[in-house]
């Protein structure tokens, strides 16, 4: 690759970890059950939109990452977000050119999913969690993929990421 | 508006994807298990908390910078209302603590006539509580004393009025604590006034904590002092807990409907104060062993 290769994958990993980095930042204690999932949404628009270079291989280490920063049994977002990025990778042709309400729904559809996973694996592991916990994530995180999709365009073509 | 047709819109597929998910799947379980069921992994995270550690500082230092200014903008008035109001907290702690210095000379002559080993004070260390919130399932806090400061698991975190909670996970620099109210901790408690023993669990809900075994004639009431017992061997003994709230006894049922609220305010606190306790205490059964 190229200079522009680098700095291409430099920016990616920069919005992951400003992703990472609003998945820890304090919120009051009604909100914290409702914080968008900010690293799925932006792995999912990067899976999208570059699936060769940030598939599921980088979801599943971000995952661990994850894992670590908020001590959650280690590999369990690390198996949900390789899942849902899987199957965003599979399917990247046909929702990416889809309009954005259909997208945003699509997307609802896989933070569903991943939610899911945590879910059951918290269910298998024996801990108690409170519902709002798996649904609060998801609703918002439809709401919010319009923003952090059009944020994400503007990066891209910044730098001209499909070029 | 959808100008993304990049170079990938060549429909061939990723190469592989198939089986590189289902093997990470795999390894994700392998680790889950090997994590949770037997807790073999926890120098994985240490390495991996280690990168971690510079995000969770850049979104601890706001809040940081915050306070500071706070602090040092504080209106002289404020200030010295502030002080007037310590000064003669002091003054009361000084006094009782005077008390406390002969109970304690006492208490070790008695010891020493009940040739008893003799109790050391416990070591604390003040820790702060950085501003990043963690696991979302669990009252966990972060706070930023880790191994090389000598924290280690299980260790005691209290703040300046009663218990907190537990580490349950060291890194180099910071751990991560488990509340009292976590719905899987578990504190093995005393009442103060009679030494009736008994475990205080989590619920969930940072003001209450569950006493579920406490038989029906017990002898316990509403506004009773819960300290630590020290009987699992994570807390040191003495330390106060939470009084009890509610007393609900149900005449067919062998046990009572107990509940107690924290001392401290689990929710608001930003200084805690991690406990070693002493060696005398730490290594009980070697100490006991000479007669």
């Amino acid at each position: 690759m190229t200079r522009r290769g680098e700095s291409r994958r430099l920016l990616v990993v920069v919005t992951i970890i400003l992703s990472l980095m609003l998945m820890v930042v304090p919120l009051p204690d009604w909100a914290t059950p409702f914080r968008p999932d900010w690293v799925a949404l932006t792995l999912i628009y990067w899976a999208m939109m570059l699936p060769r270079t940030w598939s599921i291989g980088s979801a599943w280490i971000i995952g661990i990452v994850l894992d670590v920063a908020q001590g959650t049994i280690l590999g369990q977002h690390a198996l949900a977000l390789c899942f849902i990025i899987f199957v965003t990778v599979r399917f990247h042709l046909l929702v990416r050119v889809f309009p954005m309400q259909q997208l945003a729904a699509t997307v609802f559809a896989f933070l569903a999913m991943y939610q899911f996973i945590l879910f059951w694996i918290n269910g298998v592991a024996g801990i108690e969690v409170p519902p709002v916990n798996y649904w609060g994530p998801v609703i918002t995180g439809a709401l919010f993929w319009p923003v952090v999709s059009m944020l994400l365009t503007g990066v891209r073509l910044r730098v001209q990421l499909n070029s | 508006m959808v100008a993304s047709r990049s170079s990938n819109s060549n429909p061939a597929r990723i190469p592989a994807l198939g089986i590189r998910v289902i093997v990470l799947l795999f390894v994700s379980i392998i680790l889950m298990v090997l994590d949770h069921r037997q807790g073999y992994l926890g120098a994985v995270r240490q390495t991996i908390g280690v990168a971690v550690y510079p995000l969770q500082i850049v979104v601890d230092a706001p809040f940081r910078l915050w306070d500071w200014v706070r602090e040092s903008t504080a209106e002289r008035n404020t200030l010295q209302l502030e002080l007037s109001r310590l000064q003669a907290e002091r003054l009361l702690t000084n006094a009782r603590l005077q008390r406390l210095s002969a109970l304690e000379a006492e208490n070790a002559r008695f010891r020493d006539l009940l040739e008893a080993r003799s109790q050391v004070r416990d070591e604390v260390r003040v820790a702060e509580i950085m501003a990043v919130d963690a696991n979302p399932y669990r009252h966990n806090i972060v706070i930023d004393i880790g191994e090389r400061e000598g924290a280690y698991d299980g260790q005691a975190i209290v703040d300046a009025v009663g218990v907190i909670g537990q580490v349950i996970e060291t890194g180099l620099t910071n751990s991560q604590a488990m509340l009292i109210s976590d719905p899987s901790h578990s504190l093995p408690v005393e009442v103060n006034r009679n030494g009736l023993r008994t475990i205080a669990n989590g619920t969930g809900d940072f003001g209450r904590l569950d006493l579920p075994f406490i038989t029906n004639n017990a002898d316990i009431r509403t506004g009773d002092l819960l300290v630590t017992s020290g009987l699992g061997g994570a807390f040191p003994a003495g330390y106060p807990v939470a009084v009890i709230e509610t007393v609900n006894r149900i005449p067919q049922e062998p046990f009572a409907d107990v509940t107690a609220t924290p001392i401290a305010s689990l929710d608001q606190v930003r200084e805690v104060m991690l406990i070693w306790p002493s060696s005398a205490e730490r290594g009980g059964t070697e100490d006991t062993s000479n007669d």
